[in-house]
C-alpha cells in the first residue's frame, strides 16, 4: 500500500484521512501508522523524491540565471520548493489591502513534503511562557495546555527526525533531556566574533538547534523511547534511523537533501510510515471539501483529482486537517450545508480568525576585521550556528520597551558560495571602482559581510484574518481566500528595537551598516506573510463560544475531525513554529489513537 | 506615466489580484526597445539536475555589434589579471544575453536600462570624439574617460546620472556574472561545495587575526 491512484480510494474506508504531507500531516500520519492504524494521506501537489531530484553541489553557473529567484522559483533555482510560492499559477487568493504594510502574502507549497522540503530546520522549542501568554500581560489567548504537556513530545520529536542543538538553561529557552539532542557545529569566525561582542552589549549567543544530523543517531536505544511496547513501530523506526547520513557539510538544505541529512517530511516521516503498510499516499488531490453524515459526523473528504480534473470522495472514520493553517482554513469555509451553513466547525465564528505570521526585520552591516581572511572552508551546516535567544524579559516587565513579546535573533556571515550577489552594490565601499581595482576590492569585502534577521511574535488580533472571496474561485473551482491585514505598534515597535540593536551589534563589530537602520517600524517590518510562520485561523481553547477546537486539537463541532497544522496555534512565539507543529501532531495522534481505541470516535 | 512608472503600479496591481501577472507583459509592446511577451520561462517545475546554456530556454538579443560593445566593456569593469581572466574569457557575454532576454520582469526592466545603456556609450562616443565613432572604436583611455563620469552614480553629474545607474547595474550583472564562475571563484578563494568527514570551523589563524584566539 503506497502511492495509489484515484481510482484507489472507491470503496475503501480508511481509518483516518490526512489532508496535506508537510510537518504536521507527517507527523500525523507517522504517528498513526506506527499504531497500526490505516491512513490515507491525500496532498494537493506532485510525488516528489529528494533522492532522485535534489541539486546537490549544483553550482550558480549550471543554472538558468545564475540561480537568480523568478516568479517560477521564488528562493532561487535551486530551491526544493517545486510548483509553490506566494502565488501558485491557477491558484489565486485576494487582498482587501495591496500595500506592504496591510498585506498577508499567501506562500503555499504544492508537493508532497510541503513547506519542510526547502526550510531553514531551524527548531525551537516554545517555552513555558510561550503556552500562557495572555496570562502573563493580557492580551491575546493562552494555549488550553501547558509547555509540561508538550515537552514529551518535544523529546520525541526531536529524536525522531534529528536536533542538534545545546542546553544552555535561558529563561523560557528550555533544555532538552539528555540523548534529545545532536552535537552542535561549530561556529564560523563571524559568529564568535558577533557573540563576543554581543556579549559585551549584554545580549546572549548561544548555539542554534536545527533539524540537521551531525552523528548518526541513536537507532539502538531512541527507537523503544519512541514507541514504548512496539516493536514493530521500534523496527520501523530504527530501519528509517539507519538509511539516513549524516551531514557533509556543504550544499544548502534549502534545496532539500538527496541523502537525507536533515529533516523533510518526505525523507524522515513518511518513509517509516509508508515501509508500516498501512499507509496509502494520493498526489495531486485538492481537497475542496470535508463531507458529513445526517448525525454531524464527518464521512470523508471530496477532492480534485487534479490529473483528470474530476471530483472524488474518499472514506474514513476519522479526518484530520494539516493542509497549512489557512488551507485547513479554506477547507473548513468552504465545508457548508444546511447544518453549517458558515462553513464546519464555525460555531463560533472563529474560522479565519486570528491568523499569525512572525515580525520580521533584518540589517547587513560590513566588518573590517572580517576582510581579507585567509581561505577556509565556511560552508558549515548551511545555516545557524549559533543565535540570540530573546533576552529583555526584565526590562520588558519593567515597563520599558514599548512594546509586549520578545524575537530571536538569527544571523550569518562567512565565505559563502559566490552568487549574483557576490560584487554586486559594493559601491557605498569602493566609491565605483572598477577594473582591476575592483577585483581587489571584491577580494577584500567578500566573506565580510554580516547579516541579522529579528524574528518576533505577532499578537493575534481582530483585524488579521482569512475569509472566502465571494467571488473569485480558482482553476479547480474552489473559492479562494480573500485576506485582512494588520500590524498593531507592539509588532512595528518591536521591528524598530531590531533594528536599533542590530545596528548597535555591527558598530561594537567595529562595521559599518548598509543603507543604515530604518528607525520607523511600520518600514522596517517585512511583509505580512513572508516570513511564512503562517498559523491561527482555527485556534484551539477552552471555550467553545471562542475557539475552533479543543485541547485536542479536535473541532468542538464535529467529533471525528481534527487539525494538526499551524492554524490551532492561539498563539505564534518567537520561536519558529515548525518543531511545535510536529510536537503537538504528535499528541494530538496519541489522542487520537486512544479515542478510537476506546471506539468514541 | 512612463514605463517604469507604468511597469511598477501594474505590478502593484498584479500583485493586490493574483492571477494579473500577465498584464504586465503586455506593455512591452510599447516600449519599443524590448519585445520578449511571446516568450515562456521555464515555469515552477523545471528539471533542477540538468545543466542550462545560454540560449536553450528562451531566444538571445545582442547583435554582433552589441555583443561587441558589451565585450569590451564587461572587460574594462573585470580585465585579467594575474589572479584570473577577464569577464568575456569566462563566457559572461553569453549570460548578459541570458539576463536580457529573460521572459521575467525584472529581467525585461534590466533589458531596457542594458540596451539604451549600450546605445548611450556609442552616441557618447560620437559625441565627445567626432562623427562615425562608437564605444568600441574609442583608444582605451577614451573608453576610461567616458567610464570614468559614470562608473559612481552618487556623485555623476546631472547630464550622467541615468548613464551612471546603467554602469552601476551593468557593473552589477558583470560582477555576478563573473564571480559565480569556476574561475570566479578561484578568484575569491572559495574553497567550499565539497564534502568533508566533518567541519572543524575556522582554523587557528583565522581566529588570530580577528583577534579571538
Amino acid at each position: 500500500m503506497p502511492f495509489i491512484d484515484p481510482t484507489g480510494v472507491n470503496g475503501e474506508t480508511y481509518d483516518i484521512i490526512v489532508v496535506g504531507s508537510g510537518a504536521g500531516g507527517g507527523q500525523t500520519a507517522y504517528t498513526l501508522t506506527m499504531d497500526g492504524a490505516r491512513v490515507l494521506m491525500l496532498e494537493a501537489g506532485r510525488k516528489y523524491e529528494p533522492a532522485l531530484e535534489t541539486p546537490m553541489f549544483q553550482t550558480p553557473d549550471l543554472a538558468p540565471l545564475r540561480e537568480i529567484d523568478t516568479p517560477g522559483k521564488p528562493f532561487g533555482f535551486y530551491d526544493a520548493t517545486v510548483d509553490g510560492g506566494w502565488q501558485v499559477p491557477g491558484e489565486p487568493y485576494t487582498q482587501t489591502n495591496s500595500d506592504t504594510a496591510g498585506r498577508f502574502d499567501w506562500w503555499r507549497a504544492r508537493m508532497l513534503g510541503g513547506r519542510t522540503n526547502h526550510w531553514g530546520r531551524i527548531s525551537l522549542r516554545n517555552g513555558p511562557y510561550d503556552f500562557e501568554p495572555h496570562g502573563r500581560d493580557g492580551l491575546g489567548f493562552d494555549w488550553p495546555i501547558s509547555y509540561e504537556e508538550m515537552a514529551p513530545y518535544y523529546d520525541k520529536v526531536e529524536m525522531l527526525i534529528g536536533v542538534y542543538g545545546a542546553n544552555d538553561g535561558l529563561e523560557n529557552t528550555p533544555s532538552s533531556p539528555p540523548g534529545c539532542l545532536l552535537p552542535p557545529p561549530k561556529p564560523l569566525v563571524s559568529d564568535l566574533l558577533i557573540a563576543d561582542r554581543s556579549r559585551k552589549l549584554g545580549i546572549p549567543v548561544i548555539a542554534g538547534h536545527r533539524a540537521v544530523v551531525t552523528q548518526p543517531l541513536d537507532w539502538k536505544n531512541i527507537p523503544a523511547k519512541l514507541h514504548p511496547g512496539n516493536p514493530t513501530a521500534q523496527q520501523l523506526a530504527a530501519d528509517a534511523m539507519r538509511s539516513r547520513a549524516t551531514c557533509l557539510w556543504a550544499t544548502p538544505c534549502g534545496r532539500g537533501c538527496s541523502i537525507g541529512a536533515n529533516y523533510q517530511s518526505v525523507t524522515v516521516h513518511l518513509p517509516p510510515a509508508l515501509a508500516s503498510g498501512k499507509l496509502d499516499i494520493l498526489t495531486d488531490a485538492m481537497v475542496r471539501e470535508v463531507t458529513l453524515d445526517k448525525a454531524g459526523r464527518a464521512t470523508g473528504v471530496n477532492f480534485i483529482d487534479k490529473k483528470s480534473g474530476r471530483e472524488r470522495h474518499a472514506n474514513a472514520r476519522v479526518v484530520v486537517l494539516a493542509a497549512s493553517a489557512c488551507e485547513s482554513a479554506r477547507i473548513l469555509l468552504n465545508s457548508k450545508s444546511a447544518a453549517f451553513p458558515d462553513g464546519l466547525a464555525n460555531s463560533s465564528g472563529k474560522v479565519g480568525k486570528y491568523l499569525m505570521d512572525t515580525v520580521g526585520s533584518s540589517v547587513v552591516g560590513q566588518v573590517p576585521l572580517l576582510e581579507s581572511l585567509p581561505p577556509h572552508n565556511e560552508d558549515g551546516a548551511a545555516g545557524l550556528h549559533m543565535y540570540t535567544p530573546w533576552w529583555l524579559y526584565q526590562e520588558q516587565h519593567a515597563g520599558k520597551l514599548g512594546f509586549a513579546r520578545g524575537y530571536h535573533i538569527e544571523f550569518g556571515g562567512g565565505r559563502r558560495m559566490p552568487d549574483l550577489d557576490t560584487g554586486a552594490e559594493l559601491e557605498w565601499l569602493t566609491g565605483g571602482s572598477y577594473g582591476r581595482q575592483f577585483k581587489k576590492d571584491v577580494r577584500r569585502y567578500y566573506g565580510s559581510f554580516v547579516h541579522f534577521s529579528g524574528r518576533g511574535e505577532m499578537i493575534p488580533n481582530e483585524r488579521s484574518y482569512c475569509e472566502i472571496d465571494p467571488v473569485v474561485k480558482d482553476k479547480w473551482g474552489i473559492p479562494v481566500l480573500r485576506f485582512h491585514w494588520e500590524w498593531s505598534e507592539h509588532e512595528t515597535r518591536q521591528a524598530a528595537h531590531m533594528q536599533k540593536t542590530f545596528g548597535q551589534i555591527i558598530e561594537a563589530m567595529g562595521g559599518r551598516v548598509r543603507e543604515g537602520v530604518e528607525t520607523d517600524g511600520a518600514k522596517a517590518i517585512h511583509t505580512g506573510g513572508s516570513i511564512i510562520h503562517e498559523v491561527g485561523g482555527a485556534i484551539m481553547g477552552h471555550d467553545a463560544k471562542n475557539s475552533v477546537t479543543n485541547r485536542w486539537c479536535q473541532t468542538w463541532d464535529v467529533a471525528n475531525l481534527f487539525i494538526t497544522d499551524g492554524a490551532p496555534f492561539p498563539s505564534n512565539a518567537d520561536k519558529n513554529p515548525t518543531l511545535t507543529i510536529m510536537a503537538n501532531a504528535w499528541r494530538v495522534s496519541d489522542h487520537i489513537l486512544e479515542r478510537m481505541r476506546r471506539k468514541e470516535i | 506615466m512612463d514605463r517604469r512608472t507604468t511597469i511598477k503600479w501594474v505590478l502593484a496591481v498584479a500583485a493586490a489580484t493574483p492571477g494579473m501577472h500577465g498584464a504586465a507583459y503586455a506593455l512591452e509592446a510599447v516600449s519599443g526597445v524590448a519585445d520578449t511577451s511571446s516568450v515562456q520561462g521555464y515555469g515552477t517545475d523545471p528539471d533542477l539536475l540538468r545543466v542550462y546554456k545560454a540560449g536553450e530556454l528562451w531566444p538571445l538579443t545582442f547583435t554582433a555589434s552589441q555583443k561587441h560593445t558589451v565585450k569590451v566593456l564587461c572587460d574594462l569593469i573585470i580585465p585579467a589579471d594575474a589572479s584570473s581572466p577577464s569577464a568575456s574569457e569566462v563566457g559572461v557575454v553569453d549570460f548578459l544575453d541570458e539576463w536580457i532576454s529573460a521572459p521575467y520582469e525584472t529581467q525585461r526592466q534590466d533589458r531596457a536600462t542594458l540596451l539604451e545603456g549600450l546605445a548611450w556609450l556609442d552616441s557618447e562616443a560620437a559625441a565627445r570624439y567626432g562623427a562615425g565613432k562608437s564605444f568600441v572604436t574609442l583608444s582605451n583611455k577614451q573608453r576610461t574617460a567616458i567610464c570614468d563620469d559614470i562608473c559612481f552614480a552618487p556623485k555623476a553629474k546631472q547630464d550622467f546620472v541615468t548613464a551612471a545607474n546603467f554602469f552601476a547595474r551593468y557593473r552589477d550583472l558583470t560582477a555576478g556574472g563573473f564571480y559565480t564562475t569556476p574561475q570566479g571563484r578561484k578568484d575569491v578563494r572559495y574553497v567550499g561545495n565539497v564534502p568533508l568527514p566533518r567541519f572543524d570551523g575556522p582554523p587557528p589563524e583565522v581566529l588570530k587575526k580577528v583577534g579571538l584566539a
